[in-house]
């Protein structure tokens, strides 16, 4: 399974408490389990990426295994400890004021 | 018994405010959607119960928020807002051609008579539908697609649809305003529209009477009178007799005539409501008094009401959609500061009160009288 962090305030958007766990078909790339994240929970639609061409929000980040991987191909494959669910993927509201 | 829900709208969360016909004690709830920016949140004149919310952050962007009891419970509907066609551009504050692009909904303007349709007036400056209770979006193009509109230029807040008004008498005569673009009208349900900004005066543009560019503040009608208009702009308080065709400045005594929201006493459609700021560049009252204004005779003459509102050391704005008034016998006058107080008169705005002092910035305030 695949572990998703998100922000505070798209967890009380969506309802969530904690981590999300996700089973994710096929490559496990940003695309693929945004895509996923996004079938689970609608609502989290156009916050984290446009609903036209998915381009990510200027203010959020995604980070996992200390890296940085925010300006990553959408669909590069993402590093092993992503996939076996030893390392989450972190959905970040940068910090940008506010 | 009848009673009141005041829907405040902040930076940080929505905030609901409840009390009986007295208007005297009240109930709080909130923070809803905490931390978010909450720019409008009003409830469908055909269903009491059903309140929209425009939700957002620098962080996340745009979701719309439905609730159909009354606030108790909300559900996020549809937050895509897609311009039709290629957008074209704008003018940006340089000069420059600029893309147009979708940034916040600022007001939500339910239906007069269909709980599920609500139009939104969004940043850059357009005008969505929906009909399905919020849950898919489509623009009426035609105000954006204006002949104007690629001459709008955004004001200091941004270039934003802040203010819809239906008439309740003439199926499809819509209003809009846009800052800085001025005021528009549409009398076919939001398929054809045409500046009506005819008598404003601004210096601040090269063309100081010009058909567009005026940084329209606000506007205000009484829905027993509707081909009445007021009008907060930049600076001057204006009225129209006649749907927005021409429009001639009531200012009069006012201690300055620039300022944020206006607004029409629920039974009095000659008394009116501003609150003068003094200045483009100074967003707070003159000499740290909060005073509204109110002219029982439509404009011109206007008297200061400041029983219960701080008389020194005040600072605060008032933003344009945040006053409102409530329709019981004796009419209820409300609005938000940019300082966080919610102020209250039961009395048409003779006496004031604080609901709430300390909230987050005001940004927002609606009243739904309830029976």
């Amino acid at each position: 399974m695949i572990r998703v962090v998100l922000p505070a305030h798209l967890r009380a958007l969506a309802r969530i408490n904690g981590e999300v766990e996700l089973a994710v078909a096929g490559p496990v790339t940003q695309r693929s389990i945004l895509d996923a994240l996004e079938s689970r929970y609608p609502m989290l639609r156009g916050t984290i990426r446009d609903h036209d061409g998915g381009r990510r929000r200027a203010f959020i980040r995604f980070f996992a295994c200390e890296l940085d991987l925010s300006h990553e191909q959408p669909d590069a494959l993402l590093p092993a400890a992503v996939l076996t669910g030893a390392e989450p993927y972190l959905i970040v509201g940068a910090m940008a004021g506010g | 018994m009848s009673g009141v829900r005041v829907l405040v709208g902040t930076r940080k969360g929505a905030f609901i405010l409840t009390s009986d016909g007295r208007r005297e004690r009240w109930e709080v709830s909130g923070p809803h959607f905490a931390g978010w920016e909450i720019y409008h949140v009003k409830g469908s004149p055909a269903d009491p119960d059903r309140l929209f919310a425009s939700q957002s952050s620098s962080w996340s962007g745009q979701v719309i928020q439905r609730s159909d009891d009354g606030g108790v419970t909300w559900e996020p509907v549809g937050n895509r807002f897609s311009y039709d066609g290629a957008p074209g551009t704008h003018q940006w504050y340089d000069g420059t051609p600029h893309p147009w692009e979708f940034a916040r909904v600022w007001h939500l303007e339910p239906s007069l008579d269909d709980p599920d349709t609500v139009y939104a007036g969004v940043e850059d400056a357009g005008l969505f539908r929906s009909t399905d209770g919020g849950r898919q979006w489509a623009e009426l193009s035609a105000l954006r697609c204006h002949d104007s509109g690629p001459s709008w230029q955004p004001g200091a807040g941004g270039m934003c649809l802040h203010t819809l008004l239906l008439d309740p008498t003439e199926p499809g005569r819509i209003f809009a305003a846009i800052s800085a673009a001025g005021a528009f009208r549409s009398d076919d349900a939001g398929q054809t529209w045409r500046p009506v900004n005819r008598g404003l005066q601004s210096e601040g543009i090269p063309d100081p009477d010009a058909e567009v560019g005026h940084c329209v503040h606000r506007l205000a009608m009484h829905p027993a009178r509707p081909n009445v208009l007021y009008m907060q702009k930049h600076w001057d308080v204006m009225r129209s007799d006649d749907a927005g065709e021409s429009w001639h400045e009531v200012s009069g005594d006012l201690p300055t005539d620039f300022g944020f929201p206006i607004d029409v006493h629920a039974h009095e459609p000659d008394t009116v409501y501003v609150v003068p700021i003094t200045s483009d560049a100074e967003h707070f009252p003159p000499e740290g008094k909060l005073r509204v204004y109110r002219s029982r005779i439509g404009g011109d003459e206007w008297e200061p009401l400041t029983r219960g509102l701080p008389q020194e050391h005040c600072y605060v704005n008032v933003l344009r959609d945040a006053m409102a008034v409530d329709s019981l016998d004796s009419c209820g006058v409300y609005f938000g500061t940019t300082g966080g107080q919610v102020y209250a008169s039961a009395d048409a705005g003779d006496n004031w009160a604080p609901i709430v002092r300390d909230l987050p910035p005001v940004l927002s305030v609606e009243v739904q009288t309830l029976s």
